[in-house]
């Protein structure tokens, strides 16, 4: 029960971190360039996502528990750790925090920069978007294979990514902006310690150790990866806080 | 050839992202404790113990210098 909880909750904070970076793209080339292929690209990579996720889902199913947790676990292990030492990177001031309202800039400059087409379907707004949803999508399919594959469970993990989907979609529809009032920085940093939580108690499960208080276990690694991350960040701040003052050439 | 290896580089930002050693570390560390737990050792401590050292090494790498990381 514990952990299908924190899976779901997992599902949908990742899922809801990479849906408003790929809303931005959406959105800057929707506004800029037309609606019609922007969300034509945004369909046909949700598609290809929903091709890849049913034929991952079932297929990891049939595979033996404990095989697939230590696969799994060790994937999920290094996948956690790279997007928690990017949080900690930029909660300690050392990488630049993520901003929808640049991004979206930027975006928007690049599309009235490229050509158009004179066809019915705009190519430069259909790949941008098909790129932007895909690619960001890919993180959530693979966090919504790996999860729910890890106990047998697909579509648990699928119902956060999906919730996250629609809570996403449907701000995004009411604003018409990018959502840069999203904690989006402080949403991945809690993405990273789930992650890495998850990759350390199904990493050790598939090696064939067993947790003490079994489910539980999983609460204290998420306190002990958050203090741990918590503890890192401050060491930064010092160091790069020490360095600033330390004047060049000392 | 050329689409199979920007394929597999896909893969391997993906997955390994910005530091090898982190990944390198963490594939180590699990087969340490799979060879233990498989010897009927109780070794449940040792990933959480593993993971902060690897952690720290990682971004004390990346920061080295005040310079900052790239990726």
């Amino acid at each position: 029960m514990t952990r299908d909880v924190i899976l779901v909750l997992a599902s949908f904070l990742a899922c809801a971190v990479e849906m408003v970076e790929a809303l931005t793209i959406v959105l800057a080339v929707g506004v800029t360039r037309g609606w019609r292929s922007a969300i034509a690209g945004c369909a046909a990579a949700l598609t290809a996502l929903a091709v890849v996720v049913a034929a991952l889902g079932p297929a990891l199913a049939v595979l033996p528990i404990s095989d697939l947790r230590l696969a799994i676990g060790v994937l999920l292990l290094i996948f956690g750790l790279q997007w928690l030492r990017k949080a900690i990177l930029r909660s300690s001031g050392y990488k630049a925090l993520h901003d929808e309202e640049a991004i979206y800039a930027k975006q928007q400059l690049e599309a009235r920069r490229a050509a158009r087409a004179d066809s019915r379907l705009d190519w430069y707004t259909f790949t941008v978007s098909f790129k932007g949803v895909f690619l960001e999508g890919l993180e959530v399919a693979f966090i919504v294979v790996t999860f729910g594959g890890a106990q047998h469970h697909v579509g648990l993990a699928a119902i956060g990514a999906a919730g996250a989907a629609v809570v996403v979609l449907v701000l995004g529809a009411l604003v018409h902006r990018p959502l840069s009032q999203v904690p989006e920085n402080t949403m991945k940093y809690a993405v990273g310690v789930m992650l890495t939580t998850f990759g350390i108690f199904w990493g050790g499960e598939g090696a064939g150790i067993r947790w003490p208080g079994s489910d539980a276990a999983l609460v204290v690694l998420i306190a002990y990866v958050l203090v741990v991350s918590a503890g890192l960040v401050s060491v930064l701040r010092r160091r790069r806080a020490t360095l600033e003052t330390t004047p060049a050439g000392a | 050839m050329r689409q199979l290896k920007t394929f597999g580089l896909f893969w391997y930002d993906f997955i390994v992202g910005d530091d090898w050693r982190l990944a390198a570390g963490v594939v180590g560390v699990v087969a340490v404790v799979f060879v233990l737990a498989h010897h009927r050792l109780d070794v449940w401590w040792l990933l959480p113990l593993a993971i902060p050292p690897l952690l720290a090494a990682s971004l004390l790498h990346a920061t080295k210098d005040g310079r900052p990381p790239s990726g």
